[in-house]
């Protein structure tokens, strides 16, 4: 039934958007399996999945645009909201330093928080300079689309004027996240505040064209349709093929526990036989973007290691914390050893790479 | 697809098995050993589907384990305390009763009962926890007992092993679970579980309860000390004794949880080797009906994902299943049957709700949820 999609694939041509909705919509997973190994493997010959050392900092839990998906957040004037002062942030990147080394640019932080109202782009600037100045193997992989549009706003800026003294202050690339699902219908109903479609991926042209790669992420598994989930891979192919920006592309579901929205939309938590499926359409679809990444903090490690064999080449970072989707119940953790065995153990090599996805050898 | 299956090392294995010619020990150390799972799988599915369609068979059953003293000692367990340890237990056949009372509201179709090998217990006890469970549950199937277990229960019985099956099925024993085989290996067994029978008393007394037309499973521990060889062996021994009784319905792979046992240092199976056994299995066991994906152990994430890789059984509602819960306490170890088969359809297969024999029951997409006790 899917003779004709496979065979696209096997001779390396582009697959379209009904193609996508067929496979979403046919259950054989072993099939995709195939398919996207096969793809992954014309990808990436070299017997290899790498990794990146990185932390995961949450800077600050204050956010006024509550979308309801989220069980991070605190608004404004909440009494458990905070705002990490620099010595504590400067002590959790001195810990990464201590596990990742001194080579330039090599270790990953990705600093990201809430939209508060309280930080303007001059807090950000100084962040990113102090950073900087005391840390020269970060690599600055921080500051969602979303964040950036909300700084620019409240500084009466434009998004690129912004992304331009951002990145002369030190950022150096741009987390997926926020990304939700690429449909304005559906940002509708989950998080009406947040910036649009089309402001999302105005961030993401605008800093490719001013030399800065990016991530593109999804969150699904929630009231999102497969249609839906397909006009968000063809936003993302259609500009990775204007840009050519993107490094990777990172699929995780959506974890209701504690949400708003799960009080509302009473649909099932996506299951890991839903992400192998959509990281096997993702691989299959999304032909011009190199890398996908494993989401072993939402899959835990048997599902985010049997996606190796779903198209996915790149384990991630290492993470050393992570605050956003634990707060929704999600609580796994992985030491770089087992990580690593996790690897070895579907016949590949671990090799640790930097933000860039150059290998560090 | 062809052109792409062309271009794995498994193309030859493939076509014997599109043929349907049986995999030789050299196949069989080949699918332990590639690295292209997705082909394995993908062949498994094919076999799975030509015996079983899109079936997924799942059965409404409780779990009983009548005592946790045992004097095997085994590494790889968690379950067992030693004979005289205080936190021993026995369930005396009223306790059985009131545990099978507790969800008498719920149409549980097979009692499992496994246990330890507790020396203290004389040959009656055995007889009257069947009788128990039939009492409260005359309609039910009771599907108990080890090979392991069944050696002890011949050494108190004092009589020859097919008298001692006998007597079990007139009290209610209608097949056999099949645990305790771990790995057929000598070098295994040495190390980790010599105190217990080996694998030609588990074969011996396999064919014994096939011949009294006891049908069995079989298992497989995985994921310890052993190694492919090993597996690939245990698996062909499984096989030529299916030739020659036709006994077996099942077999099961069992991922070895190492936390709180003597092997914790141990990582024990990933995600990928769970779902390779259960492929591998299906490839091998041509002469078995049916393979089971163990959920409790595999995780029901993994499960839902093992129905394409040659699994057609994905075990039960489990009410009470003592045995790895010690080493997973995080793992929810009671699914209801609404959300059983809610997994199974999300997974793409058909859900078909069996009897202990295979027997169909109901093939429902939908299931109303029903509320179940809090467990003991």
């Amino acid at each position: 039934m899917i003779a004709d999609i496979a065979e696209k694939v096997y001779s390396g041509e582009r697959l379209s958007v009904e193609d996508g909705l067929r496979l979403f919509r046919r259950p054989n997973l072993t099939e995709l399996g195939l398919l996207a190994s096969h793809v992954r493997r014309r990808k990436h010959p070299e017997r290899i999945v790498t990794y990146v050392v990185g932390r995961n900092v949450n800077y600050t839990n204050v956010c006024w645009v509550r979308c309801k998906f989220c069980a991070f957040y605190r608004p404004p004037g909440s009494g458990e909201g905070y705002v990490l002062p620099q010595e504590k942030i400067f002590e959790k990147i001195q810990e990464l330093v201590d596990v990742g080394g001194a080579r330039p640019r090599s270790c990953e932080l990705l600093m990201q928080g809430g939209l508060n109202p309280k930080l303007k782009l001059d807090y950000y600037e100084d962040l990113l300079r102090s950073i900087k100045a005391r840390f020269p193997s970060i690599h600055i992989h921080s500051l969602s689309a979303t964040e950036i549009v909300y700084i620019a706003h409240i500084s009466r800026l434009s998004p690129e004027d912004c992304i331009r003294r951002l990145r002369d202050a030190g950022l150096d690339s741009i987390p997926g996240a926020g990304a939700e699902i690429l449909s304005d219908e559906v940002r509708q109903v989950i998080g009406f505040r947040k910036d649009t479609v089309s402001e999302w991926l105005d961030v993401h042209r605008t800093a490719h064209r001013l030399g800065m790669r990016s991530s593109a992420t999804m969150m699904y598994g929630h009231v999102e349709t497969v249609e839906q989930r397909m006009e968000h891979l063809r936003h993302i192919r259609d500009l990775q093929d204007e840009t050519g920006g993107f490094t990777a592309f990172i699929a995780w579901n959506f974890q209701p526990t504690d949400t708003e929205l799960a009080k509302e939309w009473d649909g099932p938590k996506a299951t890991g036989f839903d992400h192998l499926r959509t990281v096997a359409v993702a691989r299959l679809f999304l032909d011009n973007v190199d890398n996908l990444q494993a989401s072993w903090v939402t899959q835990g490690p048997r599902i985010a290691q049997v996606s190796l064999h779903y198209g996915v080449n790149d384990f991630g970072s290492t993470m050393m914390e992570e605050n956003v989707v634990s707060a929704a119940g999600t609580k796994y953790c992985m030491p770089l050893s087992e990580i690593q065995r996790l690897i070895r153990d579907v016949g590949c090599e671990p090799v640790r790479r930097n933000t860039r996805y150059e290998l560090l050898n | 697809m062809e052109a792409l299956i062309r271009t794995s090392e498994l193309a030859d294995i493939y076509d014997k098995v599109l043929s349907g010619v049986r995999l030789s020990r050299e196949d069989g150390l080949r699918l332990y050993e590639t690295d292209d799972l997705p082909l394995v799988g993908y062949t498994a599915n094919l076999v799975r589907e030509r015996m079983n369609g899109s079936a997924a068979y799942y059965v409404r059953n409780q779990h009983i384990n009548y005592t946790n003293v045992c004097n095997k000692l085994c590494k790889f367990c968690s379950f067992y305390v030693p004979p005289k340890d205080e936190r021993g237990y026995v369930l005396s056949p009223e306790d059985i009763q009131a545990r099978v009372r507790q969800h008498i509201d719920l149409p549980i179709t097979e009692v499992h009962m496994v246990a330890g090998i507790n020396p203290k217990l004389p040959y009656q006890y055995y007889l009257d926890i069947l009788d128990a469970v039939r009492g409260v549950r005359p309609e039910a199937h009771i599907k108990a007992f080890t090979m392991i277990e069944l050696a002890q229960i011949q050494r108190v019985a004092k009589k020859p092993m097919r008298d001692v099956l006998l007597d079990l099925r007139a009290h209610g024993l209608s097949s056999l679970p099949g645990g305790g085989a771990e790995v057929f290996s000598d070098r295994v067994h040495e190390d980790l579980f010599w105190t217990k029978a080996d694998s030609e008393q588990w074969l011996s007394i396999a064919r014994t309860a096939h011949g009294v037309g006891l049908r069995s499973n079989a298992t497989m521990l995985y994921g310890h000390v052993e190694n492919p060889e090993e597996k690939v062996d245990h698996l062909i021994r499984l096989r030529e004794l299916q030739d020659e009784t036709g006994g077996f319905l099942t077999y099961i792979p069992l991922s070895f949880h190492p936390e709180r046992t003597e092997l914790e240092h141990l990582p024990g199976p990933t995600g990928s080797d769970d779902l390779r056994e259960i492929a591998v299995g299906r490839l091998m066991l041509d002469n078995f009906p049916h393979i089971k994906t163990f959920w409790i152990m595999n995780t029901i994430e993994v499960s839902q994902a093992a129905l394409w890789y040659g699994a057609d059984d994905i075990d039960g509602t489990i009410m009470e299943y003592e045995i790895t819960r010690r080493s997973l306490e995080e793992t929810r170890q009671v699914l209801t049957r609404s959300q059983l088969v809610a997994r199974i359809v999300e997974a793409g297969r058909d859900p078909v709700e069996r009897d202990n024999l295979y027997h169909v029951i109901s093939t429902d997409r939908e299931v109303v949820p029903e509320t179940i006790g809090v467990m003991s």
